[in-house]
């Protein structure tokens, strides 16, 4: 959810021709390499490639930040999600033991985006430390490892096996990781409970967390949560999206509509 | 006290409000008092980026009528997206045609997709009868076109906006409604987004309900 906008528009980015943006991915000059790829993925330019140059990038050793961070190769795995490229899996999974925490991330998310189930084990690794991984890095604005992104790829990914690694982070200090967690246990176990308690977290007090909140229930499609997403007190763009969530969970054959669906179109027009 | 300077108490609470809470109470007593004086201020609350005071006023607004139109239409915020969205609303639900223009100019070049939709909305419900009638049929083309550009839209939320604004505009506007179901036909052989393809599907089975009561 990092860069996430619902109000920005597509046109504020600089054009680049698909030629260009391959071109600069290939070339030397390192910020137009680092733009080129996030162009890529933000435009859903799949060709293959395009995919070929991004998983190479996963592996480049020019661009680095002071503190030893690999730019490029954030950008590069955050772009391989968008792109639907299953051959991206292998060198995502390789990322996700990188020593930069933000392309582990960009890994882990993109892992999910991408849906293959041989994601699952590296993904566990991350966990092993259990709710230690969710520590803060002393002089660092991130935990020891991307929590969040780790739990909700387990969930999407179907990973039951990881239920008991998952478990403990439930009742975690920070909200955003104990939402996280609902939301994966939610997916793995079908317990209503889970919902229920991100439902509850709507009425929470830090307008970020109800967003993080919307954007889970969305994601994971919890249709009592219907009601309860139209008053929440955020910005309409966040509640249209996370039923949207709901929707696309209740949408069956091609020309009947469920009442679940029209219940939630009619939220949804409301918010318009 | 007079009415005039218990109003003029009322927006000075509003604009010495110095918590949220007192801003959103504030606001409340000053829509509750269903005056025209108040409208200027609560054009400004759109603006204080304080989602439930927006609210508020909003329904204040609308709860006066057709005296809060102009106002909002010479007050529309060029700078600020969130208040410009909340003036759209009001003026979608107020479905005064002498907003027409402006909402087609929202519906279709303004940057930011909350304006964009709620004006695509709101222009399938304008009252067509307070126009001149010699100027109906002009304008209900006008928003059918509108609408139509809208929906090339590549951003879903505005798209499935295009398709509440078709449905109003297909019940409001008779002339448009059989043009509207072929084009709500042609839009499922090519729309790809599945909330969209959706409310595509409730719209027609909306308008068929209502043409088979008829």
């Amino acid at each position: 959810m990092a860069d996430f906008n619902p109000e920005a528009s597509n046109e504020a980015a600089p054009p680049l021709t698909v030629e260009e943006a391959i071109a600069n991915l290939h070339g030397t000059d390192l910020s137009l390499r680092y733009y080129a790829a996030w162009w890529l993925g933000k435009f859903r330019v799949s060709s293959s490639a395009v995919v070929d140059a991004l998983i190479e990038a996963l592996d480049d050793e020019a661009d680095r930040t002071e503190l030893g961070g690999y730019p490029l190769r954030r950008n590069a795995a955050r772009a391989l999600g968008k792109l639907g490229d299953q051959r991206a899996v292998p060198g995502l999974i390789r990322c996700l033991e990188c020593s930069d925490f933000y392309v582990r991330e960009a890994a882990a998310q993109s892992l999910e985006m991408l849906g293959d189930p041989a994601a699952v084990p590296a993904l566990m690794q991350l966990l092993n430390s259990g709710v230690a991984a969710a520590e803060r890095v002393p002089g660092r604005p991130h935990l020891q490892e991307p929590c969040e992104a780790v739990m909700e790829a387990l969930g999407t990914l179907h990973a039951t096996e990881a239920i008991p690694l998952i478990q403990p982070f439930l009742e975690h200090q920070t909200k955003r990781v104990q939402y996280a967690a609902m939301r994966a246990m939610y997916q793995l176990t079908g317990e209503d409970a889970y919902g229920r308690r991100l439902v509850e977290a709507l009425q929470g007090a830090d307008v970020v967390l109800r967003r993080v909140a919307l954007s889970d229930l969305g994601a994971i499609g919890y249709l009592p949560a219907a009601e309860a997403i139209a008053q929440a007190s955020t910005e309409n763009s966040f509640k249209l999206i996370a039923l949207r969530g709901l929707l696309e969970q209740q949408i069956g054959s091609d020309t009947e509509l469920s009442e679940g669906a029209i219940r939630v179109m009619n939220l949804m027009d409301a918010l318009l | 006290m007079t009415d005039s300077a218990r109003i003029q108490e009322l927006i000075q609470a509003v604009e010495q409000a110095n918590s949220d809470e007192r801003l959103l109470e504030s606001v409340q007593a000053l829509a509750a008092s269903h005056s025209e004086a108040a409208i200027p201020m609560l054009i400004a609350v759109l603006g204080y980026n304080n989602p439930g005071a927006a609210v508020t006023a909003v329904e204040g607004l609308i709860a006066l009528g057709a005296s809060a139109v102009m106002p909002l239409l010479e007050q529309l915020d060029e700078y600020n997206y969130g208040a410009r969205a909340y003036s759209i609303r009001a003026l979608a639900a107020l479905a005064d045609p002498r907003a027409l223009d402006t909402l087609v100019s929202a519906a279709t070049i303004d940057f930011a997709p909350s304006v964009r939709r709620a004006a695509a909305k709101g222009l399938g419900n304008l009252h067509w009868q307070q126009l001149p009638p010699e100027e109906i049929a002009q304008a209900q083309t006008k928003v059918l076109n509108t609408l139509i550009q809208v929906f090339q839209d590549s951003d879903w939320a505005i798209r499935y906006a295009a398709i509440v604004g078709l449905q109003a505009l297909a019940k409001s506007a008779t002339s448009t409604t059989e043009p509207i179901q072929n084009l709500f036909e042609q839009m499922l052989s090519s729309e790809a987004d599945p909330a969209v393809r959706s409310r595509i599907l409730m719209a027609q089975q909306r308008l068929q309900a209502e043409n088979a009561i008829v």
